[in-house]
């Protein structure tokens, strides 16, 4: 109760301008966020800069949990590459190995087949129905990059809301009631 | 001591400013070093340095390790299993290789797994490029950095069309370096060069 009670006087006794700094910090804080997020999708040119791995299916290069960083550039893509792809009718993209490219000679269009290292087959079996090759549209970005284990805090944060409710509250109330 | 601390800092203001504090202000300069300022401060200078080091670290290492020492690997085909036309028309081959390779100076401290795999690398009329993977292997440490081996190829090769009759082919050897943390590496060399046979077995 004391301390409770000692949160809401404070909160009482905040001045006008206090409020506004408080305010003003934490739109500072959201917006910079923001102007990382867009930064670095301008920056690699990929819709999502940034991806979480969601599957054991690239094991042991990645590891559920591992992030990733996107980059997409207009360089053809190559067998080897590990790809980041959206197939038609399925929400999640998917991280895995290209192991087969054809290069159109006359349109410069590719064909392409992925496979994750961990799977036994290819993916034609998770491509739409009838799907046999993907192409460049249907590829957001290659995985240049790699930090292991930071993006458990996204896996649980997703499978657990409870946890993040808990967390932005807690976040939310330090913002309000620090002084300075 | 903090105290005082907040003291001295309210006469370097008043005297910069010539302005007098109220009792007020004197109050909140006095909390400004609390524990979990102190804290903050701390895990955020550490977290920062942490970042800076392994990012250092990695990109410098990974620069080092750009050209690196030569490798050795072979290829050869010891035997043509299949080639025939598909049902779909495409041209569909079945070899067995004899792949020899020596990645062990490849090989550093921020070191994963490296994924090596042996490509066909074709030209035809249709398509400019035809990079299609026979074989590939996870390499996770140095002792076993050094293969020797006779496989069957692991994906068969198919065309997109009916070129392979004849078909001159390259056989390249790639490796994508993973490291613990940091940027892929990726490298290739041409290993040898085969006509498949004229005609369908």
């Amino acid at each position: 109760m004391g301390w409770i009670g000692e949160s809401v006087d404070s909160i009482k006794s905040l001045q006008f301008r206090q409020v506004l700094t408080q305010v003003v910090s934490l739109g500072m804080i959201v917006t910079s966020a923001l102007i990382i997020w867009k930064g670095l999708m301008c920056f690699t040119g990929s819709e999502s800069p940034v991806v979480v791995v969601l599957s054991g299916s690239m094991e042991p290069g990645f590891k559920r949990g591992d992030i990733l960083f996107l980059h997409m550039s207009k360089d053809p893509i190559r067998a080897g590459e590990i790809v980041v792809f959206n197939v038609d009718g399925r929400e999640i993209p998917i991280v895995h190995r290209v192991i087969k490219v054809h290069e159109r000679k006359d349109t410069g269009e590719v064909d392409v087949l992925t496979k994750g290292d961990n799977n036994f087959g290819d993916d034609r079996l998770l491509y739409a129905h009838g799907q046999l090759w993907l192409n460049r549209h249907h590829i957001m970005g290659r995985a240049v990059g790699f930090l292991p284990y930071v993006g458990w805090v996204t896996i649980i944060m997703t499978e657990k809301p409870i946890i993040k409710y808990i967390l932005i509250g807690a976040l939310g109330l330090l913002v309000v009631t620090a002084k300075d | 001591m903090r105290r005082n601390m907040g003291e001295i800092y309210i006469t370097a203001y008043q005297r910069d400013k010539g302005e007098t504090l109220t009792l007020q202000h004197r109050s909140r300069l006095g909390k400004m070093h609390s524990f979990g300022n102190r804290l903050n401060t701390l895990l955020t200078f550490s977290g920062l340095l942490l970042a800076v080091l392994c990012i250092l670290t990695t990109t410098i290492s990974s620069n080092f390790n750009e050209e690196g020492p030569p490798v050795n690997a072979h290829a050869e085909v010891l035997k043509v299993n299949r080639l025939r036309k598909q049902l779909s028309g495409n041209d569909e081959v079945i070899l067995t290789l004899n792949v020899s390779m020596d990645l062990r100076s490849a090989f550093t401290w921020n070191m994963k797994q490296a994924f090596v795999f042996v490509a066909a690398e074709y030209e035809t009329a249709k398509n400019s490029v035809n990079q299609v993977s026979l074989w590939d292997h996870i390499i996770l440490d140095k002792g076993h950095a050094n293969i020797q081996t006779q496989v069957t190829t692991k994906y068969s090769l198919i065309d997109q069309g009916s070129n392979l009759r004849g078909k001159e082919i390259k056989f390249v050897l790639h490796w994508y370096v993973m490291p613990k943390i940091g940027k892929t590496i990726e490298k290739q060399m041409v290993m040898s060069d085969f006509r498949l046979p004229e005609a369908y077995t």
